[in-house]
């Protein structure tokens, strides 16, 4: 996230310096709007059976995307289905859910079910 | 052999000490509580003629590909063949869940194809792997049929009653298997009225004992389910989910967990976690592996034979 707005605004002023020196900034545009990651990312990731981090805390708007590095699959439910339950995700499989509203929320690996970890959603503000 | 039996259950090296001796497995009887080794497949073959005699398989995953076993489709296959070369047909047999790895159609397809070789019927539990498509339906769907909730059902074959549980549908997050109330009051009712002197045996995919909580191995509600069984005078619990042996006997209770036929997991706390266990390739037919179990009529005592697919 960091980086790609480092680069972002790398292209902006590419595109900003191409336009004062009266070249098209046509080519360059479109490049950076498609490739752009999201904003505002984060990751888990399930590594010996272990959610890491454990507690994750983010800005309301954050994807946050679990990536599962064992052999064994792992699937991700939350409490009280406060947000949408993953597929089952076999070894490199990942899973992103977008937090829109602040909250607590637990969320646990509902094939193993001893495995439990944490998103904290602040407010924008 | 019979110091081996602890709590903590029988050690590998014990089990494979007594592998190389006998050369196919070892047979445990439990008589009055105090387990112990009757001695080589032979004897047990003999006694096997006299009672019922059923095959338990377990953790098949077919699907698995990874380097514990790139094969696990052979490796069922292998415990197959096994089951084919057994001195005496085995009445039927259980397997106890993880049939395949990710409920994909077509690892179910595989599995049955394969598991039908043995020309026996075979009773299911379900394991965690096996609800793991969207919606939760192919297991019910292939295996379910004249069970109850997410699949429990009991039977009788030779004066035992054979209660299947399922202890792996909508688990509770921080929480390990669960049977869950609608469940329990549906074994309590099914052992209503049965006489104590019925030979029970429950079979279920993750253990009924709690073995290791910090890997999720046990079952929440257990205790509840192993109240309804105290008053009856032989139980065995045989159950997965751990892919290698381990035993113990409490009161008349013996709790029993069967290899898998697909790929080891290490011991309790001996590993950073109970992912599938990686072992020199000469050595993993050694920790997979069939059980047979046999009950001999009015003496209350049952023997389990665990082998392995190579000795």
């Amino acid at each position: 996230m960091f980086l790609s707005n480092t680069i972002r605004s790398a292209l902006v002023a590419a595109a900003l310096g191409a336009a004062t020196a009266g070249l098209t900034a046509v080519a360059v545009l479109p490049g950076w709007a498609q490739g752009a990651p999201q904003a505002n990312a984060a990751a888990v990731s399930i590594d010996n059976f272990t959610f890491t981090p454990q507690t994750l805390t983010v800005k309301a708007g954050t994807t946050v995307t679990w990536t599962n590095r064992d052999d064994i699959p792992h699937g991700i439910a939350s409490e009280a289905n406060a947000f949408a339950k993953s597929k089952a995700l076999d070894t490199d499989d990942s899973y992103s859910f977008t937090f829109a509203t602040p909250g607590t929320y637990k969320y646990f690996c509902y094939v193993h079910p001893h495995m439990t970890g944490t998103i904290v959603v602040e407010p924008n503000s | 052999m019979s110091e081996s039996n602890r709590d903590d259950g029988v050690s590998r090296r014990k089990v494979l000490e007594c592998m190389t001796w006998v050369g196919t497995g070892v047979l445990w009887t439990v008589s009055g509580g105090v387990p112990h080794s009757l001695g080589i497949m032979g004897e047990a073959a003999a006694a096997e003629a006299k009672g019922l005699t059923f095959l338990q398989i377990s953790d098949s995953h077919v699907g698995f590909d990874k380097p514990a076993n790139p094969n696990a489709l052979g490796t069922l296959e292998e415990a197959i063949a096994k089951v084919n070369a057994q001195p005496q047909k085995p009445a039927f047999m259980i397997h106890t869940g993880d049939i395949s790895h990710l409920s994909l159609e077509a690892q179910f397809d595989d599995a049955d194809r394969i598991i039908s070789q043995a020309r026996l019927d075979v009773h299911y539990v379900p394991g965690e792997h096996d609800f793991l498509d969207p919606n939760q339906t192919l297991y019910q769907q292939r295996y379910g049929r004249g069970t109850k909730g997410a699949g429990w059902y009991s039977f009788d074959a030779d004066g035992v009653h054979f209660i299947g549980l399922v202890n792996v549908f909508n688990l509770k997050g921080g929480g390990m298997g669960d049977l869950g109330a609608e469940q329990l009051e549906w074994l309590e009712d099914d052992l209503k009225g049965r006489s104590a002197s019925t030979p029970i045996v429950v079979f279920a995919h993750i253990p009924l004992w709690t073995i290791y909580p910090d890997w999720g191995w046990g079952t929440d509600d257990s205790a509840q389910a192993l109240s309804y069984l105290k008053r009856f005078g032989s139980v065995t619990v045989l159950n997965g989910h751990i892919h290698q042996i381990m035993q113990k006997v409490e009161g008349n209770v013996t709790f029993h967990t069967a290899r898998s036929t697909a790929f080891p997991q290490p011991a309790p706390g001996q590993a950073a976690s109970p992912g599938p266990m990686k072992v020199p390739d000469d050595q993993l037919r050694k920790m997979l592996g069939i059980a047979s179990v046999t009950f001999r009529q009015n003496e209350q005592r049952l023997a389990i034979i665990d082998s392995p697919l190579k000795s």
